[in-house]
């Protein structure tokens, strides 16, 4: 079949044979249609489409090349159909697995830059290291930092830096899975770059994002972001000991956040005086519990041979 | 500016398909953009000429076809288009909204040679 028109070899053949671009492309129909075809053009809609249906009809369009550019030779068509964001799931859907496998609750706390989101994070983990298993991956653009802040609480800790990259993506995630090494059954917190944009779009193959919000930024947020919020499953509030200083709306604030996603739920905090982290702490129990079901530990050889025997 | 990492990915996709499908250069590329994607068309079409600087797309065109949003209205009981999230129903102005499209992120077809 001709890929420019459409028309099949001897399917079509038009009585003064104009039709004469001989598949090998080199016709050159300017599209205001003066070429000599010898029939009438009754039910000509000429809109760049052209197929044979009968001799009538032409509709430059519907071929596997839709001719967007007629008279060019050599030029094909490819539909291809793909997910541009493809690659990113595959290693996402690869990370869940690993997750899955292991037991692991993995979290991806996202935010905008000085929302609080590392000081939560070591208050949550100076708070629950005791009871549950505890890994961080830090995104940062630059410095390790972070990291080392992680790490004073006696939880280990991976830096990735980004460098030019406003986002973590799953391949990052899944390469540091290796030299972290989180461990079964554990909770493993991802710190994202701070940018309530870019992130929205990237699954790490996380079981929830949190987005954290301050009491300190504009209580539209939700509304200006509107995309992290509908991709986030909990939002905390953070720094609510600082709202006797400020003119911040919390009502308002929650009501716009459930506007983006009806059904984002919302813990209000502050890490640094430990109102509502009780909560919060509480969420991740019973996520971390949800996480466990259905979780069968993976028999080491040693296992299945007693097993086996 | 995820744009960038975008365009990365679109490439990455081009590579893939002249390697499979035996072609040397890419002309044109259509992409699917859902109003809902998050992306800035401006940022995309920025970002495209220079990621596909040197490679199998250099010089190539890209065009952008913007897929519109729908939802279903949980008050009306009705399949509704919209704009934005948080945006209420456009019919009776309702937030319990379901959205179900508008997120596309597709690269639709190649002009190739």
């Amino acid at each position: 079949m001709c890929t420019v028109c459409g028309c099949s070899e001897g399917e079509t053949t038009i009585e003064g044979a104009a039709h004469s671009h001989g598949h090998d492309h080199e016709h050159s129909h300017d599209h205001s249609h003066d070429h000599a075809h010898p029939h009438t053009h009754e039910t000509h809609s000429h809109d760049h489409e052209h197929h044979h249906h009968d001799d009538k009809t032409h509709d430059y369009g519907q071929g596997p090349a839709h001719a967007h550019a007629p008279g060019l030779s050599q030029s094909r068509m490819v539909q291809i159909e793909q997910d541009i964001l493809g690659k990113n799931n595959q290693y996402a859907n690869e990370n869940r697995s690993y997750f899955a496998e292991h037991g692991i609750l993995a979290l991806n706390l996202v935010s905008s830059p000085g929302s609080g989101k590392t000081t939560l994070l070591t208050k949550s983990l100076t708070d629950l290291q005791s009871e549950l298993a505890l890994s961080v991956i830090e995104g940062d653009q630059q410095t390790a930092n972070d990291a080392d802040r992680i790490r004073e609480t006696g939880v280990k800790a991976l830096q990735i830096n980004t460098g030019k990259g406003c986002h973590l993506d799953a391949h990052m995630v899944g390469h540091a899975m290796e030299p972290l090494a989180p461990e079964d059954k554990s909770v493993l917190f991802i710190e994202n770059v701070g940018n309530l944009v870019c992130p929205a779009a990237f699954d790490l193959g996380e079981a929830h994002k949190v987005a954290i919000l301050s009491v300190t930024e504009g209580e539209d947020k939700p509304l200006k972001y509107p995309d992290m919020f509908f991709a986030a499953d909990l939002m905390i509030l953070n720094k609510i000991d600082l709202l006797p200083y400020l003119d911040f709306d919390v009502e308002k604030c929650m009501d716009y956040a459930r506007r983006v996603n009806p059904s984002i739920k919302i813990i209000q905090v502050s890490a640094t005086t430990g109102e509502g982290m009780e909560t919060w702490y509480q969420w991740i129990k019973a996520t971390q519990q949800i996480t466990m079901i259905g979780y069968q530990p993976k028999l080491t050889s040693v296992d299945s041979d007693a097993q086996a025997a | 500016m995820h744009e960038m990492s975008l365009c990365e990915g679109v490439l990455t996709v081009l590579e893939d398909a002249a390697k499979a499908q035996g072609f040397k250069k890419v002309k044109k590329v259509w992409l699917e953009i859902g109003v809902l994607s998050g992306v800035e068309h401006e940022a995309m079409l920025f970002s495209y000429e220079v990621v596909v600087r040197g490679s199998v797309a250099d010089g190539s065109t890209l065009e952008i076809i913007e897929l519109p949003a729908q939802a279903w209205c949980m008050q009306c009981m009705n399949k509704v288009e919209i704009t934005g999230r948080g945006e209420p129903c456009p019919s009776c102005d309702s937030y319990q909204l379901q959205i179900s499209s508008g997120d596309e992120l597709r690269i639709k077809e190649l002009e190739v040679e």
